[in-house]
């Protein structure tokens, strides 16, 4: 009689499954495994982030600079990317436009992000008159789209690359926090909470310590893609001319004003920054989406 | 039951109430009824006694926990703790009580926070009341309540997820010895353990009663723990009490007929003597606490109601010495 031995995780394995759940490393690298697409677009917005980052290193030209000698050349050498109608380096413009683009994405989403973090879980602790005004709140302030939300701020505070991060950070609290108070109200009810207030910790205790780290899940989710919409809306508005003003670059600027008119004779003017957006919000939604699905446990291991 | 020549009680709870109010609207909300969680309770627990509170789930066990604990506020009643009325202190007051009374809940899985290590989560209430300031001292207490709970004190740097159930029933034991209360309420301790983890537990909480002199109040619906661990015991129906007795008198002399339905619904570990055994289970459901019956809340399913049952509230009487029931037709 054959003697079936059911197959053993070796030791190798088992460490191999420990290294990959316990260290950073080892969950980004099984993350990648998973989810090549996710993968894919944290590439990109990694690419954008550090050409932005390293634009004075990496831009062969002024990005702001004016040059009539050189106007509106296609792609080819020097000017990689070609020049626009002032003779300015669009290469150059564009890894410079990725600097404010994440400037105005990730300072707008984290702002965002983090004070519908902090409202979300308040509004949930305490329930009552407090939870229902500030829901009441959020829902004037979610009644108007991302964009023209942004655009009644930006006409108040006026223009330029601080006032558009405040701009897009005000309508994305409502969208997070929203999203937050729905977790949170079930984490309220869990009985590690009443233990905390069993312990006599003080409000401030409980939600920055007991009730936040455990809504991270859907935050850092939507954070993600707030970082897409953030982009989009900053280039929208610098587009409207509202936004980011010249001459410092900007995506959604170098779209503006007389690309329209070179659409036929210069279509790069155009072509580039349009790339660089589509890029940057495809890359930072498909990241996003990966996440879910590799954080929600309901959809793990499909 | 005030007058008995027993020790000043630790705890008393004077016709405790809580009900909870179901609303209708969303912006102007109007009252449309209350469920009757606890209905005018009294009970008192004596300095060192562990007095089991037993009921069916839905009795309002737990509820009378939380009020007693100041997790809710009651509606109404008296909650004398040390001979201080509680039920009406405003949070800023309570800190002091919170040190004094602690709790440990039935599910030890959701009762840890899953994001933090085992010794921060029992660091940090001797952390935030200043109890223990020097961070080494801090840790060898964090260490030494470990070793008292029966966890080897390497734990400090678990996470709760990498624990099974009775080690983290454990860590919750030590968060809450980790203020040196005088009472505890055990809320449904050791009803989601496995049997064999229970009776380690149980023998846990006994042993932590005798060396720090702890107070227990035992919330619990298995019966025959409650008969080990308890001095006293008081059966719950529908929010209120229907009898209070000594745990041995009560188990072998039950007077209130829902009591004695409860403990007829215990199997007897032995086959032969099951199978002769008459059993009895009270007829019916449980009514819904929005609406309870008039009268004695369990004249529906009582095998002896009379007419009266229906109209008048039966208070608890004393039947036997410290034996109390609330029920007319007992004599």
């Amino acid at each position: 009689m054959a003697v079936i031995t059911p197959p053993t995780p070796s030791a190798a394995d088992e460490a191999d499954a420990l290294w990959r759940r316990h260290t950073l490393l080892g969950r980004v690298l099984d993350f990648a495994r998973r989810k090549p697409l996710g993968t894919a677009g944290l590439i990109i917005v990694l690419v954008f982030a550090v050409a932005g980052l390293s634009a004075d290193w990496i831009a062969p030209f002024d990005p702001e600079e004016n040059d009539f000698a050189s106007m509106m050349v296609a792609p080819g050498l020097p000017h990689v990317l070609g020049t626009d109608q002032f003779g300015r380096d669009i290469f150059s413009r564009l890894v410079h436009g990725a600097r404010t683009a994440m400037i105005v994405g990730f300072g707008a989403a984290v702002g965002g992000g983090l004070i519908g973090l902090v409202l979300g879980v308040t509004s949930a602790y305490f329930g009552g008159w407090f939870d229902l005004v500030l829901q009441r709140i959020f829902d004037i302030l979610m009644a108007f789209p991302l964009i023209i939300l942004a655009l009644a701020v930006v006409s108040v505070f006026g223009t330029g690359v601080f006032n558009v991060v405040i701009a897009i950070t005000i309508p994305l609290i409502p969208r997070c926090g929203r999203v937050v108070r729905a977790s949170a109200l079930a984490v309220r009810e869990v009985p590690y909470v009443d233990a905390a207030r069993a312990l006599g910790f003080g409000h401030a205790r409980i939600v920055l310590c007991h009730m936040v780290p455990n809504v991270l899940a859907p935050f850092l989710i939507l954070l993600s893609a707030f970082v897409g919409q953030a982009i989009l809306a900053e280039a929208s508005l610098s587009y409207l001319g509202l936004g980011v003003q010249e001459p410092v670059a900007a995506w959604g600027l170098m779209l503006q004003g007389s690309a329209e008119d070179y659409a036929t004779t210069a279509p790069w003017i155009a072509i580039f920054p349009g790339l660089a957006i589509v890029l940057t919000v495809l890359g930072a939604s498909l990241f996003g989406d990966a996440l879910r699905d590799a954080i929600d446990p309901k959809l793990r291991d499909r | 039951m005030r007058d008995q020549p027993r020790p000043a009680p630790l705890l008393e709870v004077r016709g405790l109430a809580m009900h909870f109010p179901i609303t209708e609207g969303i912006v102007v909300s109007r009252r449309v009824g209350e469920v009757k969680a606890v209905d005018g309770i009294d009970f008192s627990i004596a300095r060192g006694e562990t007095l089991g509170l037993v009921g069916e789930s839905g009795c309002g066990k737990t509820t009378t926990g939380r009020c007693i604990l100041r997790l809710e506020k009651p509606t109404q009643g008296q909650i004398l703790y040390d001979g201080q009325d509680i039920a009406r202190l405003a949070p800023r007051e309570l800190v002091g009580l919170r040190r004094r009374m602690q709790v440990i809940f039935q599910d030890p899985y959701s009762s840890l926070n899953p994001r933090m290590k085992v010794g921060d989560i029992i660091a940090e209430p001797i952390r935030v009341h200043g109890l223990e300031p020097d961070p080494r001292r801090r840790r060898d207490k964090v260490r030494d309540l470990l070793s008292v709970c029966g966890l080897d004190p390497k734990f400090v740097d678990r996470y709760p997820h990498e624990m099974s159930g009775g080690q983290r029933q454990r860590v919750g034991i030590a968060r809450a010895l980790a203020m040196d209360p005088e009472f505890i309420v055990c809320d449904e301790a050791v009803s989601a353990l496995d049997v064999s983890i229970q009776a380690q537990v149980v023998n846990l909480l006994e042993d932590l009663r005798e060396r720090f002199h702890l107070t227990y109040l035992f919330i619990a619906h298995d019966l025959s723990v409650v008969r080990h661990l308890c001095q006293r015991v008081a059966v719950m129906y529908l929010g209120r009490i229907v009898e209070m007795a000594e745990s041995d008198e009560l188990f072998d002399h039950p007077l209130h007929p829902y009591t004695q339905a409860l403990l007829s619904a215990v199997p007897v570990p032995d086959p032969r003597v099951e199978a002769r055994r008459q059993f009895r289970p009270a007829k019916g459901e449980v009514p819904s606490p929005i609406n309870p019956p008039s009268g004695c809340v369990f004249h529906p399913r009582c095998p002896m109601a009379v007419d009266n049952c229906k109209k008048a509230r039966p208070e608890l009487r004393e039947m036997r010495p410290g034996h109390w029931v609330a029920c007319s037709e007992v004599h």
